[in-house]
């Protein structure tokens, strides 16, 4: 394997306040090609803050942020222009949301769904797009009969996993995850656990996932950060972390958990 | 010709102390460890002898990075690099890659994965790293079957899942995926331990032949007539045990 000369994503001293509580105060952090960083801490611990200041959507008080891009080298996202930036969440990034109805059109068919970001990067062949379409669904563990269908009659576990082919048909290089298996029930979240490491580790896609589930982190990260109170508590090698906890919060976290 | 790699051992611990500190249970500190030093050559088998509680385990996790050093260093040769890498200074980045080129590690227990059969369980160390194509995706395949077979992995358990598996089951399948690989550096947490005498000779001579293709073998074996047919050094691991009140 040829070792990467630059990180995929650089983030420096990100800051964001809502009203006067710091939401996130000052996180910094590095993610290389295929790496997959949990985020882990409690709700309020500002995960998701970071998570959406990361991704461009929201922008931060403080701080920056840089991506890899395919031609310009490292890109400050914040001060690219609306159009690139939304161009950059079509194509190289993907962002798959807890709530899977936020993450895609409930009106239009499965089909169409995952077509959507193959016509934003200008494909206009409708065979094509229905072919790629329907064997991402199959790469998903879809039922293909279903691709006329919209995700409205879909159960919950299904439409995550529509999600996920919606956002990887592009074949971002990084997806974001905001607790991608918290809403479903617990046979549903195993196989979906599964087919998001098996994805993650053939299509060496670098991402980071945001969770309280510390099974989940340790199933599918490299590594992970530990956030409380807006601050990076501990960072490291994911089973470092969870086996040698060295910060009294990290500990707490661990302890409180039957076997992460 | 003179080849420095069998000069230099591929793995050098000094002066190495880890002491757990329990936040939760008033700051206490546990040492475990304290003054470890020792050498691991290319071709050698290195066994860590001592009673339970001794930090056998503690100090494989250590140079696996599974834990963090306290005090002292861990020096690994890198097969891709020239220079050593000081495995408790090292990033996290580093540390992937060193797992991923230089240090395998079998520990006591399977960590499964649910719904991953067998085979590909054993097979996806060889394939980290990219998408695989096929050729090499059966070359992977063809080494997993032939470990589950010298291991006596009967033939119908090779595409279940091993979390049903037995104990002993388990352990052979934690062995053939530790051993798939040509590790520089492989680790062996009790790899014997719940095996009967001819799946624990099959282990012996994997480590042999691991050996002989130049690995630097550390390992713990519980049972004294394995660690006598493998070991081609004992460590006492009593030496390196905190004195009561020292830091």
């Amino acid at each position: 394997m040829t070792e990467d000369t630059s990180p995929i994503l650089r983030v420096e001293g990100v800051v964001k306040y809502y009203g006067a509580r710091a939401a996130v105060s000052g996180v910094s952090f590095e993610l290389w090609p295929g790496e997959v960083l949990a985020v882990v801490g409690e709700s309020g611990s500002g995960k998701s803050t970071l998570l959406n200041s990361v991704a461009a959507r929201v922008r931060p008080d403080a701080g920056r942020v840089s991506f890899l891009t395919r031609h310009e080298g490292m890109v400050d996202v914040h001060a690219m222009s609306e159009a690139q930036r939304r161009l950059l969440a079509r194509t190289d990034w993907g962002y798959v949301h807890q709530d899977a109805v936020q993450g895609l059109r409930m009106n239009v068919s499965a089909g169409a769904n995952v077509g959507e970001r193959l016509m934003a990067l200008g494909e206009r062949h409708y065979g094509r797009i229905r072919s790629e379409a329907a064997s991402w669904l199959e790469r998903v563990e879809m039922d293909v009969a279903r691709i006329d269908d919209t995700p409205a009659t879909f159960s919950g576990g299904m439409r995550q996993r529509l999600q996920i082919a919606r956002n990887l048909v592009t074949r971002p290089r990084l997806v974001f995850m905001d607790e991608p298996t918290s809403g479903l029930d617990v046979s549903v979240q195993a196989k979906l656990l599964d087919l998001l490491r098996s994805l993650t580790r053939g299509l060496s896609l670098a991402a980071i996932v945001v969770t309280h589930d510390l099974a989940v982190a340790r199933l599918l990260a490299h590594r992970m950060i530990v956030m409380k109170e807006g601050r990076m508590v501990e960072t490291g090698l994911t089973d470092q972390v969870l086996d040698d906890p060295q910060h009294p919060y990290t500990q707490l976290l661990v302890s409180s958990v039957l076997q992460p | 010709m003179t080849d420095t790699s069998t000069v230099l051992p591929a793995l050098r611990v000094d002066g190495l102390a880890k002491r757990f500190t329990l936040h939760h249970q008033g700051g206490v500190e546990l040492p475990v460890l304290e003054g470890v030093s020792l050498e691991a050559f290319r071709g050698e088998c290195v066994a860590l002898d001592g009673p339970s509680g001794a930090g056998k385990s503690t100090l494989l996790k250590l140079i696996y990075a599974n834990y963090r050093a306290t005090a002292g260093s861990i020096r690994v040769r890198r097969e891709s690099a020239s220079a050593e890498v000081e495995v408790t200074r090292a990033d996290a980045r580093t540390l992937l890659a060193l797992r991923r080129d230089t240090i395998g590690y079998v520990s006591q227990f399977l960590r499964t994965v649910p719904r991953v059969g067998a085979l590909d369980v054993v097979a996806e160390p060889l394939l980290v790293g990219g998408e695989a194509d096929t050729s090499a995706l059966r070359e992977a395949h063809r080494k997993a079957q032939e470990l589950l077979l010298r291991l006596r992995i009967p033939q119908r358990l090779w595409h279940v899942p091993p979390a049903t598996f037995s104990g002993g089951e388990q352990q052979r399948i934690n062995i053939a995926r530790s051993f798939i690989r040509s590790w520089p550096i492989l680790l062996l947490d009790e790899p014997t331990a719940s095996l009967d005498a001819d799946n624990c000779s099959t282990v012996a001579s994997l480590i042999d032949e691991a050996r002989a293709r130049g690995a630097a073998v550390i390992g713990i074996f519980h049972d004294a007539r394995v660690r006598e047919r493998v070991a081609t050094k004992v460590i006492d691991m009593e030496r390196f045990q905190p004195r009561p009140g020292s830091r």
